[in-house]
């Protein structure tokens, strides 16, 4: 278990937030559509706070502009990977922007046992340190 | 008005004596700036018996090729080129007589592109901001704005990280990211200082910060702060799954010192480090090289900027600094806080936010911005919002100053009454739930009082932030405001 104050994973716009109910990420996905952003979904079992890449369910939903078939396909994905950490993002393409303009987490492993600082001890006084992922040592699908 | 009438031409022109700046040719009503031109705005307060035109082609001259007296070796150059040209003085409003205030004029300067170096802010300054604050002839001046032109630009660097790039690699998008500066600010030791760092990170904080007079002290010597911070920032990180930094000041005497202290913080993996605006223009543009190469983020505290930007009739405003330090290579820069401790305008404090975000300001007198400018593709800079803000008031800044900021709440979190801790997770859910309550469409700014209450509901160090917080609130006249008659038809 985590010990900081939400003894959880605090990623994404609303993690010290009690858990988003279906209504409040149905809110979350109009502000989106109204900004023109695509919206999209995406889990792992890997939450390194480095790992940028997590898998993508299904592409970016550039041309679906309905709040409930979004959500169709967070709850289908929540569905698949009951599990797993699953975001749902936000992308604006607009010049000056081209990057994600939310991220949010939407699901959580029962356990989140977080992660431990290696520390190794070099040069001097220096320090080199690796955030390592209690998760990540055994292998994928037998992580949570 | 017809050029022939302000200006001599030929043997007139360069006979030896001293002639009135307007003769010399620094005073070209009809001339249409071109786009590669920069153009500066000044206020300027002539003195008693100088006129405003001449006041103005007295700044152009001496901003640009001008001496005191005629000198014939103007005629080896191609000087019309040269000279800089006054082209247009207006009467500020509420200045002069029945007011309280002496006539000032807002004069428009316009200056060939081939006046300055490449990539060089000191060069920039030396001409705009150089010996020409202190001619006589003028009794005040100060630089209002400034448009750069997309040639000029196009050969600076810009900042070295810029908003978008920083968010992706702190992996924080769509809310306004959250800091604070260690107090007290001296006099603390490494081991404590570093204690600060991981409570207010490990709280909820993205960032903590360096103040900008904590360098290397006999309290503290620079290498124990950095490896205490940086245990800080990676236990945090570890601790909550987040990518986490503190901006480590690196200002010192020397460039070679600033550079030793920025690759050591590097070596320990820092994602950020700082400079003070103090260290001077070229060591900016130096430091933010450097940033750009070692894949550091820059954060710049303006320290310094008061002394010349405050008082309304000498010195420069703000704005200017912003887009030199867009343009020097900057990536967080502090901008004011309209709400907080510190100076500032709420339309005068949107102006610089615009400066520093946007790819194109368009004209827009209320703001303060005199001129269109197109950023070229330059990085956005993220400002920075600190000094006497607290969570009671989230609602207000996120108004005023959007969604790409660093709001800094540094007594607001290490001043809470449950500890360091508690006062960022205070800041970090105050937060969360007016960004919740924005996106869902609700008319946060008014309604923002009760959405914090609710949120204390199930976070009792918001309910404690909120009860010791209530009644601060900074209610001073701004010094600095924008002078501008709303029906007036300006065109730059």
């Amino acid at each position: 278990m985590m010990t900081n104050p939400g003894n959880r994973i605090t990623q994404g716009q609303f993690s010290f937030l009690p858990e988003l109910t279906d209504a409040q990420i149905t809110a979350q996905i109009k502000w989106a559509l109204k900004h023109g952003w695509a919206v999209s979904v995406e889990y792992t079992d890997d939450p390194h706070p480095r790992n940028t890449y997590w898998e993508m369910f299904g592409m970016p939903m550039f041309d679906l502009k309905d709040p409930a078939g979004i959500l169709l396909e967070i709850n289908s994905c929540r569905k698949s990977f009951p599990n797993h950490y699953i975001r749902v993002m936000a992308f604006n393409s607009t010049r000056g922007g081209e990057s994600p303009a939310m991220s949010f987490l939407v699901n959580r492993p029962k356990a989140e046992p977080g992660f431990t600082l290696v520390r190794q001890e070099t040069e001097g006084r220096q320090m080199r340190y690796t955030v390592h992922s209690y998760a990540t040592d055994k292998p994928e699908s037998e992580r949570y | 008005m017809s050029k022939t009438e302000t200006m001599q031409e030929g043997k007139e022109r360069y006979k030896s004596g001293v002639i009135p700046y307007k003769k010399m040719g620094y005073w070209e009503p009809g001339y249409k700036p071109k786009d590669t031109d920069v153009i500066a705005l000044f206020r300027i307060t002539p003195q008693p018996g100088v006129d405003s035109e001449e006041a103005a082609a007295a700044v152009a001259g001496e901003s640009s090729t001008a001496t005191w007296t005629v000198v014939w070796t103007d005629r080896l150059t191609a000087c019309e080129l040269y000279r800089a040209k006054a082209y247009r003085v207006d009467a500020v409003p509420n200045t002069g007589p029945g007011t309280s205030t002496e006539q000032q004029y807002f004069a428009y300067i316009a200056y060939d592109l081939d006046l300055f170096e490449e990539g060089s802010i000191a060069n920039l300054t030396a001409s705009i901001i150089g010996n020409v604050f202190g001619f006589k002839a003028v009794k005040a001046l100060r630089l209002e704005d400034m448009r750069i032109p997309v040639a000029y630009l196009k050969t600076f660097q810009g900042p070295a990280t810029g908003i978008v790039v920083e968010r992706e690699r702190l992996d924080k998008f769509g809310r306004p990211l959250l800091g604070a500066t260690t107090k007290p600010k001296l006099g603390l030791s490494g081991r404590n200082y570093g204690r600060v760092v991981y409570e207010a990170l490990k709280g909820g904080l993205d960032f903590v910060k360096d103040d900008e007079n904590i360098n290397s002290q006999p309290f503290m010597h620079w290498r124990d702060r950095f490896l205490y911070c940086m245990e800080a920032v990676n236990k945090a990180s570890a601790a909550t799954g987040e990518v986490k930094g503190h901006y480590l000041n690196v200002t010192a005497g020397t460039m070679e010192k600033m550079y030793e202290r920025a690759d050591f913080a590097k070596s320990l993996g820092a994602p950020i480090v700082m400079i003070d605006l103090v260290i001077g223009y070229t060591a900016i543009q130096s430091m933010a090289a450097w940033a750009r190469r070692n894949d550091v983020i820059l954060h710049l505290h303006r320290a310094g900027n008061s002394t010349y930007s405050r008082q309304k009739n000498h010195g420069m405003n703000f704005r200017v600094i912003c887009k030199w330090m867009r343009m020097a290579g900057v990536d967080h820069i502090h901008a004011g806080t309209v709400v907080g401790k510190l100076e500032g305008d709420p339309l005068m404090i949107k102006g610089f936010y615009d400066v520093l975000r946007e790819t194109h300001n368009p004209m827009s007198l209320e703001n303060g911005l005199f001129f269109e400018q197109d950023w070229a593709s330059l990085n956005k800079v993220m400002p920075v919002a600190s000094g006497g803000i607290h969570a009671g008031q989230m609602h207000q800044l996120i108004h005023y100053l959007g969604e790409d900021v660093v709001l800094q709440f540094g007594g607001g979190t290490i001043g809470h009454p449950m500890g360091i801790q508690a006062g960022a997770t205070a800041n970090r859910v105050a937060l969360e739930a007016m960004i919740l309550a924005r996106n869902e469409g609700r008319d946060y700014l008014r309604e923002g009082p009760r959405i914090l209450e609710n949120a204390a509901k199930t976070c009792s160090p918001l309910k404690a932030a909120l009860e010791t917080w209530k009644d601060i609130s900074f209610n001073y006249e701004s010094t600095d405001t924008a002078d501008f008659v709303p029906t007036a038809t300006v065109s730059a």
